[in-house]
């Protein structure tokens, strides 16, 4: 469905991003990519959404080549980004003009009803809690029925409570269209609990570094030995890709010593 | 996330409207109310200085105390020459306000989406800026006359700078993130602007307006100052000449009003579109 191809990023400022990296995302899947701090994982997704473009390599959805924008592709920022000047209902419906104001109304009551905030059509933005604008910008991105919906830390700005909330309200809504999900997050728990398969990246510059499949029944509880074993697993390719990282960053802090 | 406020947000209760009670009170809430303490200030400076003229301390030839001033007022009122100075005046000033607002807007849009008419145009126009506004009188006169043209063309030169600069400097300042949501939906050059950058810039854009509308005050004076026998600055200017203080300060009087007046006017019609936005709203 979606399928990075030998992508490598080099931005303009001689940062090198991203190497040698090629993944491939199956039809309503559900991938985890998590690593450390820099290691590419926004980068990815942008090059995904056709925000950005590689400098070599290739993104594709079914088989399009991605190099701008896509209406199968939607994507959910790590703050909600909404627009001010609309109410609730004109952000989520923002992205239907083309469809009769009837049917675009439809489709908006109705995801308000999904993310648990129906009768909040005309609030501002300014009025929700973080955790209800997050919901809201999901809502924007999937109305839109993408096939590929990505993901950019969408919770890490959220406390704990209302992160599990929106973890479930998030698996809630992929059931009801299954589209692709790609979540980059930095937190192992939701990893595990939300994905089918969890990529750890390796930064500098980012890349592959395993994939780990996650075979655990759903529901899923962070309790269990199973998940714990899992999680386990996940947390020892994550030391190890930092690990790497780490001996390159101390002969970088020798240098530094004293810098400040 | 409160527990009673995280319930509200799973049950799905819209949160209900901060409405605030305003705090009652007969005589008080009158003498607190925006228009009585606005009023306050002139009126007492009026009454010291009609005082000061009933006891002999200002000269009345050069300072015609508020009484005379409004007896001035009163006249030209009567007589139905001050509603055509005023009709006169205001007319100049709006049609000026608008070319100078539709191109400003225009230019200034332009400016600020694309980097290539920026580099072309902006040095030129702030060069252009630094003109004294005065300066641009000979020259309009030479060329349009001394009619109508010359002067709405000078107010519409003073409107224009401040809604340009106004405009591209506002688009340049959007937030990248919010723009990227708009090239996630894959809009249009001209979508964009209309859908994402006009309202991201509305706030700025009204002040702009406004910065505009004053300047188109102005600049109606200086306009008015040549060659015209009608309007308050005619008014002025004639006070002047036939050595009528009274009819000046009514005339500058009639333009304080006027001005703040058209203001507030701009003011209430562009409020329905800024709901969106709860500004700083300092308490007392
Ligand atoms: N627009 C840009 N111009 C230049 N360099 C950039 C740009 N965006 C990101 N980078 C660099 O590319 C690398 C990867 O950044 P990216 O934001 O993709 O990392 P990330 O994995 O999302 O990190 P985090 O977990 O902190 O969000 C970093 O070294 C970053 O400094
Ligand atoms: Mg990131």
């Amino acid at each position: 469905m979606l399928r990075f191809d030998q992508i490598e990023k080099i931005y303009p400022n001689g940062t090198h991003a991203l190497t040698h990296l090629s993944l491939e995302l199956d039809a309503g899947e559900i991938v985890a990519i998590i690593g450390g701090s820099g290691c590419g994982k926004s980068t990815l997704l942008r090059l995904a959404a056709g925000l950005d473009r590689p400098s070599s390599g290739s993104v594709s959805v079914e088989d399009t080549v991605i190099t701008a924008p896509h209406e199968a592709v939607g994507i959910v920022f790590q703050e909600p980004r909404l627009l001010p000047w609309l109410d609730v209902a004109g952000n989520i419906g923002f992205g239907l003009t083309h469809l009769p104001r009837a049917e675009r109304h439809e489709r908006v009551v109705r995801a308000l009803e999904r993310i648990g905030l129906a009768g909040y059509e005309s609030a501002w933005p300014r009025e929700l809690s973080g955790g209800q604008a997050q919901r809201v910008s999901i809502a924007r991105a999937l109305v839109a029925r993408p096939k590929v919906l990505l993901l950019d830390e969408p919770f890490s700005a959220l406390d704990a409570f209302t992160r599990a909330d929106l973890q479930h309200a998030l698996l809630a809504l992929w059931e009801a269209s299954r589209p692709t999900l790609a979540l980059v997050t930095h937190d192992v728990e939701e990893a595990i609990l939300l994905a089918d398969r969890v990529v750890v990246m390796q930064p500098s510059p980012g890349r592959v570094f395993k994939e780990i499949r996650i075979d655990l029944p759903r529901p899923r509880h962070r309790l269990d030995d199973a998940f714990i074993a899992v999680e386990r697993r996940v947390l020892h390719a994550l030391d190890g890709s930092l690990g790497l990282a780490r001996q390159r960053a101390s002969t970088q802090a020798n240098v530094a010593v004293g810098g400040w | 996330m409160a527990r009673a406020e995280l319930t509200a947000d799973l049950v799905g209760r819209p949160a209900p409207a901060a409405r605030r009670a305003r705090a009652g009170g007969g005589l008080a809430a009158i003498l607190s109310s925006p228009l009585v303490l606005g009023l306050a200030l002139p009126v007492l400076l009026a009454l010291v200085w009609e005082a000061a003229a009933a006891l002999g301390l200002t000269s009345r030839r050069l300072m015609p105390p508020p009484s005379a001033i409004f007896a001035t007022l009163f006249k030209l009122a009567a007589s139905g020459d001050l509603w055509e100075h005023i009709w006169i005046t205001t007319w100049r000033v709006a049609v000026g306000f608008v070319i100078g607002t539709v191109a400003g807007t225009l230019v200034g849009a332009a400016a600020g989406y694309s980097g290539l008419t920026r580099r072309l145009v902006d040095p030129t126009l702030q060069g252009l800026r630094a003109v004294p506004s005065i300066a641009w009188v000979p020259l309009f006169i030479l060329w349009l006359g001394i009619f109508e043209q010359s002067k709405v063309a000078l107010i519409a030169v003073g409107v224009f700078f401040p809604v340009y600069l106004g405009v591209m400097g506002e688009i340049l300042s959007v937030d990248r993130k919010i723009v990227e949501v708009g090239r996630v939906f894959r809009l249009s050059g001209p979508a964009l602007v209309r859908r994402i950058l006009l309202p991201a810039i509305l706030p700025a854009y009204i002040l702009a307006l406004r910065a505009g509308l004053g300047l188109g005050w102005m600049f109606v004076v200086a306009a008015e100052f040549m060659g015209a026998s009608q309007g308050l600055g005619y008014l002025l200017v004639d006070g002047q000449q036939l050595g009528k203080p009274d009819q000046i300060i009514a005339s500058i009087l009639v333009f304080a009003v006027l001005g703040k007046l058209t203001d507030a006017l701009l003011v209430a019609a562009t409020r329905p579109f800024l709901r969106w936005k709860d500004g700083f709203a300092p308490a007392g």
